[in-house]
């Protein structure tokens, strides 16, 4: 008897194990996911209807303002500036990290373990920022493009991910083209690149995202107007979006057609749609891949716990 | 046996295919060298009073020995109130550590694929977002007549006075929260991983017993998953010092510096703002000896509670 009343409790203590357990994650997935859609909708909204309240969807949504943004050159300058940094850093690292990855696989090569740790250091030592702000302006790297790709052509915790997989394929493949006499280079570009692919596309994304989201050299090292990334340019905006508002504003009304409808529509330019919608359009590109490639980020995660 | 391999080897004459190895890893190790090695090679200008203007002219640059390092002494009050909001603010990171194992067991109990997938999606989003994007986020959300303010409004009957963004006196708080939505879905993903390969023949071997699904979390989902939270524990008190610098820089403005500026911020405010670059170094120095201190600590600890180390 005992028992039975026993095993009544315990599906009663499952179901609210269960109900709490969905009733948590439904809450965050809320918590999460509304922020960025209340940015959207202000970015969308007039200016009397982002001041009335919480709602879902404004009722008379305009997209003027990222037509402005659009056209405002500041902006899409910065845009083709991350986008370039981000493609450029992003295959730079790819290929230079899996080639010493590679190369620290490599039995033959001398003094392999020294290398090996010569890297490795620089994860737990490094100068911090105002020596590397130093440094990269006694490069000649100050006010340059080059500060966004040079100095982010190899990361050392990449290469322990790489070396790990490639450590993890079997020898068989690489020596057999090895017999057949293809060099490190060769091995490594028809070889290990191609093999690699699963874990190369797991890093290009970290970098991508990482070099994507960057701003530190541009706040440091780049006072040129235009050599701004998105992200600074958005922290800009942020700060002044009442005289980027106006300007976008006058500018808009400076056309060649100034109808009353223009009219009408330049009042939607306001500061907290300039802000809102510059917030969007950041992290638009981040938007559209991550739902698809979640699972290669998630495959990061899972290497990254072995041990360098 | 290694060793003796390589001694053997290096007596031969090294082959045209090593010497290429060889020429290829100088050219990695000079990158690394010339971006990471140099800039602390850069620590030499916390023994002087380090003036821009003169550059690496280091016969014009005034040399002042400790002087640098005893000037942080000299003026503790200030890195005892930096050192201070490090701390506080790593520490309720560190109260938070938990939070992600629990999330991932919420996650294994949802059954429904599609939900769980769609779930696991928006909450890890955040955390590839930019700070400066989060701020962007921030400021619409707890502005005066953001989201924030008219649900509490709705609730409370009281007008917003003072947004959290210049708030100091829920900045703490504030900021701990707003860290934890950012990274808690992430960060629950190793967990969740770890649920996953849990064997098992465990739960079926502890069904038969007669242990309820509460019961297998608590004498066997947790306890496998005690070594993965050690880890990170562990490693997160080894960061203590280096509590989110993006974080801090971007949300850092005059009402909330007493509780923001943190360690990493203070030192590079010292050196790009107030161009005291020397100081700024050796306040470097010692924030990087006392994270490595930290770290050997971790996995001396590591190794006697685990039998394995960290890093």
């Amino acid at each position: 008897m005992k028992k039975r009343k026993n095993s009544i409790l315990i599906t009663r203590d499952e179901k609210l194990l269960r109900i709490i357990s969905y009733l948590f994650v439904v809450v965050y997935v809320v918590i999460c996911f509304y922020p960025f859609w209340n940015v959207f909708v202000n970015s969308i909204a007039n200016k009397e209807e982002s001041v009335r309240g919480v709602y879902f969807f404004p009722k008379a949504p305009t997209i003027k303002v990222y037509r402005d943004l659009l056209f405002d050159g500041s902006f899409l300058r910065s845009v083709g500036i991350s986008f370039s940094r981000t493609v450029l850093s992003t295959v730079g690292c790819l290929v230079f990290s899996a080639m010493f990855a590679f190369l620290i696989t490599q039995e033959n090569l001398p003094y392999r373990k020294f290398i090996y740790r010569f890297a490795i250091i620089t994860m737990y030592v490094s100068g911090g920022i105002i020596p590397w702000y130093l440094v990269m302006k006694a490069y000649g790297l100050y006010n340059t493009f080059f500060v966004y790709v040079v100095p982010n052509l190899l990361g050392v915790y990449y290469c322990i991910l790489i070396k790990t997989y490639i450590e993890s394929l079997p020898p068989s493949l690489i020596e057999a083209a090895k017999i057949d006499g293809a060099g490190f280079v060769t091995v490594f570009f028809k070889i290990v690149l191609p093999l690699s692919k699963p874990i190369l596309a797991t890093v290009a994304l970290y970098q991508a995202v990482g070099q994507w989201n960057a701003y530190q050299d541009n706040y440091l090292l780049v006072q040129d107007q235009a050599l701004q990334t998105v992200q600074m340019t958005l922290y800009n905006y942020i700060h002044n979006a009442e005289s980027v508002a106006k300007a976008m504003q006058q500018a808009a009304m400076s056309g060649a057609d100034i109808t009353e409808l223009a009219k009408n529509a330049a009042n939607a330019t306001t500061a907290d749609t300039v802000r809102n919608a510059t917030t969007v359009m950041s992290m638009l590109p981040i938007m559209m891949v991550y739902p698809f490639l979640q699972k290669y980020f998630a495959k990061g995660i899972m290497m990254g716990a072995v041990k360098g | 046996m290694n060793a003796q391999s390589i001694s053997s080897k290096r007596r031969k004459r090294l082959t045209k295919e090593q010497w290429l190895l060889l020429a290829i890893a100088a050219g990695f190790m000079a990158y690394i060298f010339a971006f990471n090695y140099v800039p602390i090679a850069g620590w030499i200008l916390s023994f002087f009073k380090y003036k821009p203007s003169y550059g690496l002219d280091f016969s014009n640059q005034v040399f002042v020995g400790l002087d640098n390092f005893a000037k942080l002494w000299r003026e503790r009050d200030e890195l005892i109130r930096v050192l201070k909001n490090t701390i506080i603010l790593s520490s309720l990171s560190l109260l938070c550590s938990p939070l992600p194992m629990l999330l991932a067991i919420m996650f294994s109990e949802i059954k429904n694929k599609t939900f769980l997938r769609v779930a696991q999606t928006v909450t890890t989003f955040p955390n590839f977002i930019s700070w400066i994007i989060i701020y962007g986020v921030c400021f619409t959300v707890f502005s005066n007549n953001g989201v924030w303010a008219k649900l509490s409004y709705f609730f409370t009957g009281k007008k917003q006075v003072m947004g959290f963004l210049s708030n100091p006196d829920t900045a703490y708080v504030f900021h701990t929260l707003l860290e934890q939505w950012k990274v808690l879905g992430w960060n629950s993903i190793i967990y969740c991983a770890a649920i996953a390969g849990i064997d098992a023949s465990l739960y079926e071997a502890a069904q038969i017993d007669g242990a309820n699904r509460i019961m297998q979390i608590w004498h066997i989902t947790i306890p496998e998953l005690m070594n993965t939270f050690l880890v990170l524990f562990l490693l997160s008190i080894s960061s203590l010092l280096s509590s989110g610098f993006d974080h801090y820089f971007v949300f850092y403005n005059p009402m909330v510096a007493d509780k923001l500026l943190v360690l990493d911020l203070w030192t590079y405010r010292l050196g790009i703002s107030q161009g005291d670059y020397s100081f700024s170094i050796a306040a470097g120095i010692m924030r990087t000896m006392v994270s490595l201190v930290l770290l050997f600590s971790m996995n001396a600890i590591s190794r006697k509670v685990r039998g394995n180390t960290i890093v």
